[in-house]
């Protein structure tokens, strides 16, 4: 204009790149490609890219604030179809034997805000959704897996099998729970092992759940019964999450499929009807972990790298896309203002806004579980009691819908369904 | 800086790109202005695109816009703004800081002029810029008005010009200079002299007489729970000024 130089060279834009495809890393890839197309690379990792992700039948509750994110990143209208709202939810506390199952807490199924409260969601369908977005949003998806990286001031070098390492200003550790980043970059872990699995299957049957999830609180833990979108033989499907002591999971895992629907009728109930196993059972390990810190230099935990869980209630994901929703605000608004989306200012941002928090869900859903997997008998007095007061005076259900609801002051953009 | 010989002393070279390192590090000596940089970036970012009528979401919301950024320092101003797009003049009476920003822009990418020339030398060459920023500068000028006069010299017609500085109140005298330089050890002993802090009155009055008009002045506070500096409307200790100069006057 009026100060006549040539037109300055445009600099680098910025590399993000991330190590691991799960939901959580792919939608980070997403929310940081669709807000900065031009002023950031992404690139994520992984070798399951190579594999087609729809035959992942396990399903997720996907809470109405990352419903939200989903929406304005705009693949929740893809997803759509397959996803089946929650439309209410009932807790019980029982005993194998027990005739009647008490019905202690109910949750009525929306948010507080006219939406609702869960809508259960197939890994594959979601993955693959995520993954053709990303595509077409211009995120590199590369099949190596990153073994290494080296920070190394305002760059870090990531290692990703063969050829030179690759340059970028911020490496994202979405490698699950037993990371291998968060291990190099010498980040402690502090938590323990349950002596319990989930055991995960997909049921048929005969009649329409209405949208209801129960969770039956067995003294062996916690059995969840989710509502899945119609489909399957019998027309009508379910999820079970089905805690189990470890001693006992080898054996039901052994079962023939007759002898498996039997134990798990025994838990189901038969108030849908007749049962059909639909997917073989498969069993995760549980435990409980939460990163020291969520960020090193130029490094962010993600998702499972920085906290696991125990699943009583459906809210390991949804902490991990609360963990995207604020990694994905910080960087954005960072290099919105010229600045380095992997500074330490940034990690820093982030760090505040989701380690305790996170921490916070970690000793609830502990807690819950201590108390709820248990037969001895003056406890179960105490968290019957406990179950009605709760009903009455809902501190439990107000966190949990507060949770969902992702809508305090400090809930990040993105969960609040604003485009970044 | 001054013109060295044609062979690059490897010494020189190596402790500039460590004061470089400390300069540009959040967590470094210059940690404050670090903490202040986001919501400046932002307020500048802002004005150009409200100015301008440009987009704050695109890649380069400052492309083609010139920018003079009056005592750059180590260049953590004018280097973001490069990157959005702005051809940036960078100036710093301390050679050092020149040649620190300048090994910074250089490892980075980005293309930065910076010069050790003062305001009054830039405008007295008949350049003129869209946007001219005095970011903390005014408090440690020795004559307020003539520095003030020739920043408002150096606005292109239609630009403006942001200023930012340290209100003289008994509360800025309190968190600056004894909170932020005594008791949190924030600021080097000795970085500020309160009566050398300005009123916006002062600065108004000064703005007014270099011929432009004051659009507004926000104050800039700190949150300690969120550890962030945001705009507000207390101008008692750090504010800002932006004033414009109309597009049909003669620059």
């Amino acid at each position: 204009m009026s100060n006549p130089t040539d037109a300055a060279p445009r600099p680098e834009p910025w590399t993000v790149a991330i190590a691991g495809g799960g939901i959580a890393g792919l939608s980070l890839a997403l929310a940081l490609k669709s807000a900065l197309p031009d002023a950031v690379d992404v690139i994520l990792f992984d070798p399951a890219l190579s594999r087609d992700p729809r035959g992942d039948r396990r399903a997720y509750a996907v809470a109405a604030a990352a419903r939200r994110m989903f929406t304005a990143l705009g693949v929740w209208e893809a997803v759509s179809g397959g996803e089946q709202p929650i439309l209410d939810m009932v807790v019980t506390d029982s005993r194998l034997g027990d005739v009647v199952r008490p019905v202690f807490l109910t949750f009525e199924g929306d948010a507080g805000t006219g939406e609702p409260f869960a809508h259960m969601v197939e890994s594959g369908a979601l993955v693959a959704t995520l993954l053709d977005a990303c595509r077409a949003a211009g995120v590199r998806l590369e099949t190596g897996s990153v073994r290494g990286y080296q920070a190394d001031g305002p760059c870090v070098r990531v290692d990703a099998g063969d050829g030179a390492p690759i340059k970028a200003h911020l490496l994202v550790a979405a490698d699950g729970g037993r990371s291998r980043l968060r291990g190099e970059a010498g980040i402690g872990w502090v938590g323990w092992s349950y002596p319990q699995s989930g055991i995960v299957a997909t049921i048929g049957h005969e009649r329409d759940h209405e949208g209801r999830a129960v969770e039956h609180f067995l003294p062996s833990g916690p059995f969840a019964i989710l509502p899945l979108a119609p489909g399957g033989a019998l027309g009508h499907r379910s999820s079970i999450v089905w805690t189990e002591r470890n001693e006992v999971v080898p054996h039901m895992l052994a079962l023939s499929p007759e002898d498996a629907l039997a134990e798990i009728e025994r838990r189901f109930g038969l108030q849908l009807g007749r049962l059909a196993l639909e997917t073989p059972l498969r069993a995760y390990p549980l435990s409980f972990g939460i990163a020291r810190d969520f960020v090193a230099p130029r490094l962010a935990l993600l998702g499972d790298a920085a906290h696991v869980i125990h699943p009583i209630a459906g809210q390991g994901l949804n902490l991990g896309l609360k963990d995207v929703a604020s990694l994905a605000e910080a960087v954005v608004d960072a290099a919105r203002l010229g600045m380095d989306p992997g500074g330490a200012d940034v990690l820093e941002t982030y760090q505040r806004a989701r380690r305790f928090d996170t921490l916070a869900m970690g000793v609830v859903t502990d807690g819950l579980n201590r108390l709820f997997s248990n037969d001895a008998t003056p406890i179960r007095l105490v968290r019957d009691l406990g179950l009605g007061l709760v009903d009455r005076l809902p501190v439990l259900k107000r966190f949990f819908i507060r949770e969902a609801a992702g809508m305090s002051p400090s809930t990040p953009r993105l969960m609040r369904g604003e485009v970044l | 800086m001054q013109e060295r010989s044609s062979t690059i002393d490897p010494a020189e070279v190596a402790r500039f790109e460590r004061l470089a390192r400390d300069w540009w590090d959040p967590k470094g000596p210059m940690k404050p202005l670090h903490k202040f940089n986001p919501v400046r970036l932002g307020y500048v970012r802002e004005g150009a695109c409200r100015a301008f009528a440009r987009d704050p979401r695109a890649a380069r919301p400052l492309e083609g816009l010139s920018i003079l950024d009056v005592g750059c320092g180590g260049g953590v101003l004018s280097e973001p703004l490069a990157r959005l797009g702005a051809r940036v003049v960078g100036l710093d009476p301390a050679p050092t800081n020149i040649a620190v920003a300048r090994t910074h822009a250089e490892a980075a990418g980005v293309a930065v002029d910076y010069r050790t020339q003062t305001v009054e030398a830039v405008v007295e060459a008949g350049e003129r810029f869209d946007v001219v920023l005095a970011m903390e500068v005014v408090e440690h000028v020795p004559d307020v008005p003539a520095f003030v006069r020739a920043c408002c010299a150096g606005v292109a017609p239609g630009g403006f010009l942001v200023l930012a500085t340290i209100n003289r109140t008994m509360r800025a005298f309190a968190l600056a200079i004894v909170g932020a330089e005594y008791v949190l050890g924030w600021l080097p002993r000795g970085t500020h002299d309160w009566s050398r802090f300005v009123t916006p009155e002062e600065l108004e009055d000064a703005v007014a007489a270099g011929g432009l008009t004051v659009a507004e002045t926000p104050g800039v506070t700190y949150n300690p729970l969120a550890d962030r500096w945001a705009l507000s409307r207390d101008t008692a200790v750090n504010y800002m000024m932006l004033a414009r100069r109309g597009p049909a006057e003669a620059a």
